[in-house]
This record gives C-alpha cells, sequence and structure tokens, in this order.
C-alpha cells in the first residue's frame, strides 16, 4: 500500500515536471525569438521553406494555441501543415526538420545507437572503477594506495573529457597505432570495429568520471564505517570482506547510486563533447550541426528529448532508491 | 586567522594557490607581457609557418621569439594566445561565479529562512535543475539569441544561471540549522524583521560555505566556457580562449600534435589549482561542511560539474 502510493505520487510529480519542462523549453525557445520560422527553416533558408515553417508552426495561432498544439503534439502526434504539403509527424513528435525532411524523432532514432554505445559502456566502466577505487582508498585510509588514489582522482576531476580524449588519440591512435583514431561502426555491422571504436572514448569518459565516484564513494564508506552497527557486525564476529560489503559497501553505495542514474541519463542526451573529439555522429553531433545550420526544431527537439531522458532517470533513481533506502518510502 | 594557519600547514593547497594567483596575475597582466614580447595574439605571422600551414620547426615551431610555437595556419603567437586565453577563461569564471553564488545566496536564504511553501518549491525547482542537461541547453541558447547580443555577455550569464541551484542548496541548508541558533532567536525576539535577520545574522555566518563554494565553482565555469569554445559555440574569434584553440588542435593532430599542449596544460593546471584550493579550503573552514546525505533520490550529491 505505502510501496504503491509511493510509485504513483513519484509517477504524478514526474508527469507534471515533464509538462513543465516542455512547456519551459517551447516558451524558451519558440516565443522569445524575433522569429522562430526563420529560425525553423534551416540553411540556406529558401523562400519556399520559409513559408511551409510559418504555416506548419501555426505562427498566427495565439501563444497559448501554439504552446498546447506543441504539448499534445509530444503526447499523441500532430499533423504540420494542411491539404497536399500536410505532414504526419507520429506522437512523440518532437518538430520537423524541413532541412533534412524528416521527423525529428526518426532523426533522434537514427542517431541514438551511436550515443547509447558510447553512454552505456563508459557508464559501467566508471562505475566499476570508480567505486574499486574509492573503496580501496577508503580501506587504506592515510596511507600511500589511498593518498594516489585519490591524487588520480583529483587530476580526473580536473582534466576536460575532450583534453583526456585527445591525448588518448594521440598515444594510442597516431603513435602506437592500436586503435582506430575515430568514427563509429554499427554494432550490428562489425562486432570487432564497433568495440575498438569504442574503446578510447568508453576509457576517456570513464577517467574523468570515475574520478567523481571514487572520492564519493571513498567518503561515503568512511562515514559508514565510523557507525555503531559496523562495530556491532566486527563484534559478532563476522568477517572483514562481509562487514565492509554487505554492511558497509551497501549503504554508502546508495547516494553513489543516485548520481550514477543521472549522469547516465545526462550522457545518453547527446555525448556532445565527447562526439566530436572522436568524429562520432551521434545526438549531441546532431545538435552541433543543427545549431551551426540554425534548424531550430531539431535544436529544441534533442534538447528537449534529453530533459526528458534525465527526468526519467530520475524516476527510476527515485524507484531504485526506495528499495535500496525504504526509509524513504516511508516518510 | 586559525583558517589562514590551518590552510597553510596543507602544502598542495598553499602551491595550488600560488598558481592560481599566478595565472590571474598572468592574466590580467597580459597586454603589458605581449607588449614586451612583442607578439600580440592577434597578428598574423605567415613567415613563420611552412607551405601547408604547419608551423616550422620542432615542437609546433617553438623558438626564442615564439616561446610556445605558433598556431597552425595563422602563425599568431602561441604564448600571447595562451595569456590572452587566461584573461578570457579567468574574466568568464569569476563573473560566472559571482552571478550562481549571488543568485543562489539569494535564493537559498529566503528558502530556507522563509520555509513552508516556498521552500518546497525551490527546493524541488533547485532538484530538476541539478539534474538537468545543463550543457546541452546552454548551446542550444547560443542559437537563438540574436546575434546583435554580446556574446561573452550572454556565455557569463548562461554559465552563472545554471550554477546558482548547487549554492542555493548548499546555502538553504546552512539557513535551516543557522535560524535554530541563539543569536538568530534573540535578534528576532529583539524585532528585527525577517530582511534584517538574513542580511546581519544569516548572511556573515554563511561566508565561509560560500567562499568554498566560489572556490569549487570558479573552475566549473572556466571549464564550462572552454567546453562550449572547444564547440564552437563559445567566445567568438578573434578572442583567444583555450577551449577554441584546443578544439581547432583536433584537425591539426597528425601534423603538429604540440599545438594541443599548450592551451590544453594551462587549462588542466588551472582547473586543477582552483580544485585543490577548494578541497584545501573546505578542510581547513570546517571539517563537517563535507557533503551530507541527499535528502530525496532527487537531490544528487553533485561535488564538481562534469561536462562530457
Amino acid at each position: 500500500m505505502i510501496a504503491a502510493r509511493f510509485v504513483l505520487g513519484r509517477l504524478a510529480g514526474v508527469l507534471l515536471v515533464l509538462l513543465v519542462v516542455a512547456a519551459a523549453t517551447y516558451a524558451i525557445f519558440y516565443l522569445l525569438p524575433a522569429d522562430p520560422a526563420r529560425l525553423s527553416c534551416g540553411k540556406p533558408c529558401t523562400p519556399e521553406n520559409l513559408q511551409r515553417a510559418q504555416q506548419f508552426l501555426g505562427l498566427d495561432a495565439p501563444w497559448w494555441g501554439q504552446l498546447g498544439q506543441y504539448l499534445l503534439g509530444i503526447v499523441a502526434g500532430r499533423t504540420f501543415g494542411t491539404g497536399g504539403g500536410a505532414i504526419d509527424c507520429p506522437a512523440p513528435c518532437f518538430g520537423y526538420s524541413f532541412q533534412l525532411s524528416s521527423t525529428v524523432t526518426d532523426l533522434i532514432l537514427q542517431r541514438l545507437p551511436v550515443t547509447a554505445s558510447i553512454a552505456v559502456g563508459a557508464a559501467v566502466l566508471w562505475f566499476v572503477s570508480g567505486v574499486a577505487g574509492g573503496t580501496a582508498a577508503a580501506l587504506r585510509r592515510g596511507r600511500l594506495a589511498d593518498r594516489a588514489i585519490m591524487t588520480v582522482a583529483v587530476a580526473g576531476v580536473s582534466a576536460p573529457a575532450y583534453l583526456v580524449g585527445i591525448l588518448g588519440i594521440l598515444l594510442f591512435g597516431f603513435a602506437l597505432g592500436w586503435l582506430p583514431t575515430g568514427g563509429y561502426v554499427p554494432l550490428t555491422e562489425d562486432p570487432l570495429q564497433w568495440l575498438l571504436h569504442l574503446l578510447l572514448p568508453w576509457a576517456a569518459l570513464a577517467f574523468i568520471s570515475a574520478a567523481v565516484y571514487a572520492r564519493l564513494t571513498r567518503a561515503e564508506l568512511l562515514e559508514q564505517l565510523s557507525l555503531d552497527h559496523i562495530r556491532t557486525a566486527r563484534a559478532i564476529g563476522l568477517s572483514e570482506p562481509a562487514v565492509v560489503v554487505r554492511h558497509g559497501l551497501r549503504n554508502a553505495l546508495i547516494p553513489v547510486v543516485t548520481v550514477f542514474g543521472l549522469d547516465l541519463g545526462l550522457l545518453l542526451g547527446g555525448a556532445v563533447i565527447t562526439e566530436k573529439v572522436f568524429s562520432m555522429q551521434g545526438l549531441g553531433s546532431l545538435l552541433i550541426t543543427s545549431i551551426s545550420s540554425l534548424d531550430l526544431q531539431v535544436v529544441v527537439g534533442i534538447t528537449q528529448f534529453s530533459a526528458f531522458l534525465v527526468t526519467a532517470a530520475n524516476l527510476v533513481v527515485d524507484l531504485v532508491y526506495g528499495v535500496l533506502d525504504p526509509r524513504t518510502v516511508r516518510r | 586567522m586559525s583558517v589562514l594557519r590551518r590552510l597553510l600547514r596543507d602544502p598542495w593547497a598553499v602551491v595550488a594557490a600560488i598558481v592560481v594567483v599566478l595565472f590571474a596575475a598572468a592574466a590580467a597582466a597580459a597586454p603589458l607581457i605581449t607588449g614586451l614580447t612583442g607578439h600580440d595574439p592577434f597578428t598574423y605571422d605567415l613567415d613563420a609557418l611552412d607551405g601547408t600551414g604547419a608551423p616550422q620547426g620542432a615542437f609546433g615551431g617553438v623558438s626564442a621569439q615564439h616561446w610556445f610555437g605558433v598556431e597552425p595556419l595563422t602563425g599568431r603567437d602561441l604564448f600571447a594566445i595562451v595569456l590572452w586565453g587566461a584573461r578570457t577563461s579567468f574574466t568568464v569564471g569569476v563573473l560566472a561565479t559571482a552571478v550562481s553564488v549571488s543568485l543562489g545566496t539569494a535564493v537559498g536564504l529566503i528558502a530556507g529562512y522563509a520555509g513552508g511553501w516556498t521552500d518546497r518549491v525551490v527546493s524541488r525547482i533547485v532538484d530538476v535543475m541539478l539534474g538537468f542537461p545543463s550543457l546541452i541547453f546552454m548551446i542550444s541558447l547560443t542559437a537563438i539569441v540574436a546575434a546583435s547580443f554580446p556574446r561573452p555577455l550572454l556565455i557569463v550569464l548562461v554559465i552563472g544561471f545554471f550554477g546558482w541551484p548547487a549554492v542555493a542548496r548548499v546555502v538553504r541548508g546552512q539557513v535551516l540549522s543557522l535560524k535554530q541558533r541563539s543569536f538568530v532567536l534573540a535578534a528576532q525576539a529583539m524585532g528585527a524583521g525577517p530582511f534584517d535577520v538574513m542580511r546581519r545574522q544569516l548572511l556573515p555566518n554563511l561566508a565561509a560555505t560560500v567562499v568554498v563554494y566560489a572556490t569549487i565553482l570558479v573552475p566549473a565555469a572556466i571549464g564550462t566556457e572552454a567546453a562550449l569554445s572547444f564547440l564552437g559555440v563559445g567566445v567568438p574569434p578573434p578572442t583567444p580562449s583555450w577551449g577554441r584553440s584546443i578544439g581547432d588542435a583536433i584537425s591539426w593532430f597528425s601534423v603538429d600534435p604540440a599545438y594541443v599542449a599548450f592551451p590544453g596544460g594551462a587549462l588542466f593546471l588551472v582547473t586543477l589549482a582552483f580544485n585543490l584550493l577548494g578541497d584545501g579550503l573546505r578542510d581547513a573552514l570546517d571539517p563537517r561542511l563535507a557533503r551530507r546525505r541527499p535528502r530525496s533520490a532527487v537531490a544528487p550529491v553533485v561535488e564538481e560539474a562534469v561536462t562530457r
């Protein structure tokens, strides 16, 4: 009963957040600019494209009408224009690119596998190495291993992703020739090449992100290990690994998992920088090219999509959190 | 004073502080220094390049003339570019942090002190904003703002705006515990209004927290500016920016790998120094200040903003 109410309450909250985020995004990107039609029609902006954009966006409608149509389009799909030139945009409709003659949803789905390959692999790598590093540092607190790990972690936190990526390409790509210097091969085409092309992006992302996780894990685990129940666990004669893993790490990981869910959601919405460094055509690179070609529909669509992903990640994290730490459900 | 003494006992923090001060001084004196070396970051020098546009000489054209070599394709002095780039980084970093800190402190103070519905709504907004794809939003925003709006100001405002929630959360937490303290209750009992209490009683006690946060926010803002410029949507050329130089260097990898070293090294060094200084300050000011468990799962423990 309590659990059901918790899930439903969270779900309602997430829906509300999604609505507010969608409305705010629309307002910022379509209602503020002086000429959204011109921004949507692409570069070069041909007169017929401009006219189509004006007609499709329904700019003659009052702002609440435009907003309503837009929100409805995400949920139920919408049709741009009327008559012979009408274009159907099924739900979830994030807009239509006149330049690429495709719905934004289709564009996103085409690019998503690239970004997802980068994000998921990197996330697994940084979670495992971050937690392992943080645990090792906490257990050897103040000793050489602790200081070494934490020094690497501070360096990782301070190094920009693109710098690490560039150094990786220089070393393993150009100097040693072990790995490709960029590009993406679909998993379905050639699994080995897929893996080889992804190793460097994964390593670069994992290096900078694992640092945050190592610092967090170390701090949380140290706090946990100082609590009374750990002393009790030791006193009743549990082995040290059991104490650390079952009673320390399990609690210490709760906030780490929280950050992990959000990070993964964030990265799935576009690994903009990594994609540029390794010349991969994912969501982030689609965003950058749409900005230089002035394709507002795609820009907003991707922004909206990544905001949705993060909100969804929030929900998942919240529910997982409820399982890991039942106190949050009862609150 | 004991804070300063504790900070001085941390050798890493001291080294970091020296590095930060050196970079800040170099940034402030950039026109003077490049005046002395005789190379500004804007003048082309095609004589320093070979036929393909790559720098002449070893390691990106490093010489007595050009200490860091020259930029491929233009022959501009890389030392001058890195030096003036520090000006861009520090200006954007400090101004954006000022925006974040003032907004965040104000919001956190009001939410924490008012409590009730105000607090609940503000906390919710902070939660949502903290988990927001801010880099994607920033990039997109640069596309719709009119070209006539000064770009550097836009960058400062955008970065500053996305930095306030972290400050607001920490300040709110501090206020919640401060407002139970007897000196605040005494002030209230003597008839001080909410504005007076916030300004005279709470704000001075928040200074330490805010300083630590500002030290962590500056490198984050510097990194974000560099990331935006790296992606080609940051400060416009010809204003030198470390991020843009690093971005340019990608296409020169195979010919001139040294090009990335100086702007990249500078960016890494400054960020590292600020982070170490922030760590040292946090430990020196109050060990208890260190992270709290999030109240709800939507409240992530964001230590440093990482741009990917």
